[in-house]
Formats: C-alpha cells, sequence, structure tokens
C-alpha cells in the first residue's frame, strides 16, 4: 500500500505536466477564438515549469538561500529555478506580442476564428 | 480539412504523444530524488565565490549570465514587436477622454476611499519594488521580480483613479529611454570586463561582505539595469495596450465605442 | 508535507483542465488568474520563492490586464461594426 503511494510519488508532478501539455494542445487545436487560444498557450507553458520543477527537488530540501541557514544543508537545485523565473516573466511579453498579433487579424481579415482566418482575406 | 476531422486527427496523435512522453517520462531518476552533481556544487561553492547568499540570483547573473542576456533581449524585442504593431495607424483618431465604461451601465464614479487607498499604497509598491531588486543577491529577489512590482504601480494607479491620471504618471518616451538603457547597460557591462583582460561578462568589481547589499560585484550592477529595463518595458507594454483600446477609435466608428 | 504536495498538483491539474474547457474568452480570464494563484502557491510549497515571486505578479496582474484590454478593443470594434 505505501508502495503504491510511493510510486504515484515518483511519477505524480510529471504525470500532471504532461496532462497539462495534451490538454493545452487540445484547446488549441479545438479553439474558436484567438484570445482562447492564446489561453490555451499559457496552460502549454506552465506544464513546462511544472516539469523542471519536479526535475530539480529533492525531498526534504530547503530553497537554495543561504541567508539564514548554515551552506551545508541540503537544498533544491537552484539552476532549475533560475530558468523557471526568467521564463515567466518572457512569457508575459511574448503572449502580448501574441495578443497585438490578435488584434490586427481581426482588423485585416474581420473575424477572431482561426478557421474563418483563411476565407476572408483581403 | 474541417474541423470534426482535425479533432479526430488530433486525438489520436495526443493519446500516441501522451504514451510516449509517459515512457519517456519513466527513465528519470524520479521526482524528489535529485542526482545531478551540478546543483549540489553550485549550493556549496556559490556563497563563497561570489559572496552572494541567493545562489538563484547569482546563477542568473553569473554562471548563467549570457543566457539572462538572451532572454532579455527576447524580452525586449518583444515588447518592440508589440508597440509596432498598436502604434497608431493612419486611419486612427484619437478620443479623449476615453470611454472605459460600458454605455448601458450605470456605473457610480469611484469612490474616494478606494482613491485614497490607491494613492497609499503608490509608495510602497515602489519602495518594496527597489527593496526587491538591490536586495537580489541576498534574499529571494532580483531584477526580474523586483521590476514586475514596479511595473504594477501605474497600473494601480488606472485602477483606483481613471486613465488621465495613469497617463499623467508615465511618459511613453521616459519608458522607452529607460528600457534600452537597461537592456544596453548590462550588454555594456559584459563589454567593460574586456578592458581588464577577461572574459565576457566576468567579474570585475571587487566582491564586498557577504551579507551586505553592496556585495558579490556585477552581480547587483546587472541586477538593478535588469530591473529598469523589466519595468519600463512593462510599463510601455501596457501604455501601447491601454491607448489600442480605450483611445484610439477608427474614423468611420461611432464616437465611444460601446462596450 | 506530501499530503499537501499532491493536494496541490491535483488542483493544478484541474484548474488548467478547467481553463481549456471554457470557451467563453471573459469567463476564461477569471479561470487563468485562479490558475496562476494556484502557480504560486505551488512554487511555494516546493520551496521555491524566487519562482512564486515572478508568478504572484505575472500571472494574476499582468496578463489578465492585457487580456481583458485586448477582449475590449475586440468587442468595440464588433460593437462599431453593426
Amino acid at each position: 500500500m505505501t508502495d503504491l503511494g510511493g510510486e504515484l510519488m515518483r511519477m505524480l508532478p510529471f504525470l500532471v505536466a504532461a496532462w497539462l501539455f495534451v490538454v493545452g494542445l487540445y484547446g488549441i487545436v479545438t479553439s474558436r477564438h484567438l484570445v482562447h487560444l492564446i489561453m490555451c498557450l499559457v496552460v502549454v507553458q506552465t506544464s513546462t515549469y511544472l516539469l523542471l520543477l519536479g526535475v530539480g527537488y529533492k525531498v526534504g530540501g530547503a530553497a537554495p538561500i543561504f541567508a539564514d541557514i548554515p551552506v551545508g544543508t541540503p537544498a533544491v537545485d537552484p539552476v532549475t529555478h533560475a530558468l523557471m523565473l526568467t521564463d515567466i516573466v518572457v512569457e508575459a511579453t511574448v503572449m502580448a506580442l501574441l495578443l497585438a498579433l490578435a488584434i490586427q487579424a481581426e482588423e485585416r481579415a474581420g473575424s477572431v476564428d482561426p478557421d474563418q482566418l483563411r476565407i476572408m482575406r483581403g | 480539412m474541417n474541423h470534426r476531422a482535425r479533432t479526430t486527427l488530433f486525438i489520436f496523435g495526443g493519446l500516441g504523444f501522451l504514451c510516449f512522453y509517459i515512457w519517456g517520462l519513466h527513465g528519470l531518476p524520479g521526482f524528489g530524488h535529485y542526482p545531478g552533481p551540478y546543483g549540489d556544487i553550485l549550493n556549496s561553492l556559490s556563497v563563497y565565490q561570489r559572496h552572494a547568499t541567493d545562489v538563484i540570483t547569482a546563477v542568473n547573473f553569473d554562471y548563467r549570465g549570457f543566457d539572462t542576456l538572451g532572454e532579455e533581449f527576447i524580452l525586449f524585442t518583444s515588447v518592440m514587436g508589440a508597440n509596432l504593431l498598436l502604434r497608431k495607424q493612419k486611419d486612427d483618431r484619437e478620443e479623449l477622454p476615453p470611454r472605459d465604461e460600458a454605455a448601458d451601465r450605470v456605473v457610480p464614479p469611484t469612490s474616494d476611499a478606494v482613491r485614497v487607498t490607491g494613492l497609499a499604497l503608490v509608495l510602497p509598491i515602489v519602495v518594496f519594488g527597489l527593496y526587491t531588486i538591490s536586495h537580489g543577491q541576498l534574499t529571494p529577489g532580483g531584477g526580474f521580480q523586483g521590476g514586475v512590482i514596479l511595473a504594477s504601480m501605474p497600473l494601480i494607479i488606472y485602477l483606483c483613479g481613471d486613465y488621465e491620471a495613469f497617463e499623467k504618471v508615465t511618459s511613453h518616451v521616459l519608458s522607452e529611454i529607460a528600457e534600452a538603457i537597461g537592456a544596453g547597460g548590462y550588454a555594456i557591462t559584459g563589454l567593460i570586463a574586456f578592458a581588464f583582460g577577461l572574459p565576457y561578462l566576468t567579474n570585475f568589481i571587487p566582491l564586498g561582505e557577504t551579507g551586505d547589499v553592496l556585495s558579490s560585484g556585477t552581480i547587483f550592477v546587472i541586477s538593478v539595469l535588469t530591473g529598469i529595463e523589466v519595468a519600463a518595458g512593462l510599463v510601455v507594454l501596457m501604455i501601447s495596450f491601454f491607448r489600442q483600446a480605450l483611445v484610439y477609435r477608427k474614423s468611420g466608428e461611432e464616437s465611444g465605442g460601446q462596450q | 508535507m506530501i499530503v499537501m504536495q499532491a493536494a496541490i498538483l491535483l488542483f493544478v491539474g484541474v484548474a488548467g483542465t478547467a481553463v481549456v474547457f471554457t470557451r467563453n474568452p471573459l469567463n476564461q480570464v477569471m479561470g487563468l488568474t485562479f490558475y496562476g494563484l494556484l502557480m504560486t502557491l505551488m512554487f511555494f510549497i516546493f520551496q521555491a520563492p524566487d519562482v512564486a515571486f515572478s508568478q504572484v505578479v505575472v500571472g494574476a496582474v499582468v496578463l489578465p490586464l492585457m487580456v481583458l484590454l485586448t477582449l475590449a478593443k475586440l468587442k468595440a470594434k464588433e460593437q462599431s461594426k453593426r
């Protein structure tokens, strides 16, 4: 019984990350509104953060900040955290660029439905 | 390919991808059993080598500083691209005062309590943002986090006031200049290392005391410059979006585009 | 601790699924804000305070603001076309 719990806990963050990735992709493929598509892209991106978080975690580890704990205490991996935190801020600006593109697409093509964007041209 | 065919094709493809993904993840060492050497090496050496107690900021701006330079320029380019796409077109006309309320709703004007709260929150937010930027090498914080906190100050002014107050507080030209100083300063800080005969982005400022604010050399300088750049970039983005949504109307549209 | 970690992971999974399956963008923005706050809590529980700092401001303030302004602009255009 505890072994099943241990086995589940061994893979749970990665399973949730994989599920979020596929669900986000499903949202992108079947989307009918460009802004809905952009928010599903945000969900796909957060699944990669979950994966990075799961890779770097150490059971019983503290946060890798040694201002008040001595240097030898076991801490989690700092490199994955560094990758994640710059990525979050950059994600916001790239989503802003995509939203600006959505506004311009609506102006040029007359519709925010991705299926209609091919038909109304010019 | 119509919608239904696309959905069916995706369901098959997605399930296959999910199976392969989970099979690949099974080969990882398992959650919580981090094996790799680099994290442990950095945790034990960083405080002595760089006199910085926040290992994540040291990794961001020193050990992997070139990577962060690339990310910062991605931010700079996206802000530039969004600004370009949302600029004033030839057939746009400005409409002031902007109508940012629904025309078919009776909305009471912003109460005095909300306005005073917004005013009272401005100074703590700015101070907290500056504290987070400058203490990045000691406690959780750094350029990116403090920059986004600073950028939420004009937003509080808009939410608790109105668009004219937001426009008075922000300036498009100054924000663009600040963003350019931040991004260019980071690249130039790396170039100054050449004058000392060191590789690009190597530390050349004397490391101070561990635990002091002015410690860890170029990490502090780069953190401040990054904070300026992120804050100014987000303010430029907000100005562009606000202008596009509230002020610019196509000639030929009704005035006061109703929501 | 393990119970808290498992619980927050399941909440994040359910919230992400809810964000995708909400079709109306205006309702989806509210879900996205809540999802951002759940991600902040998750980063905090997994010993990543720096990342939680970034995520709380970006996910709950900046991203919903831009999406709402885009939706306002799109609706204004659609209203003026009629």
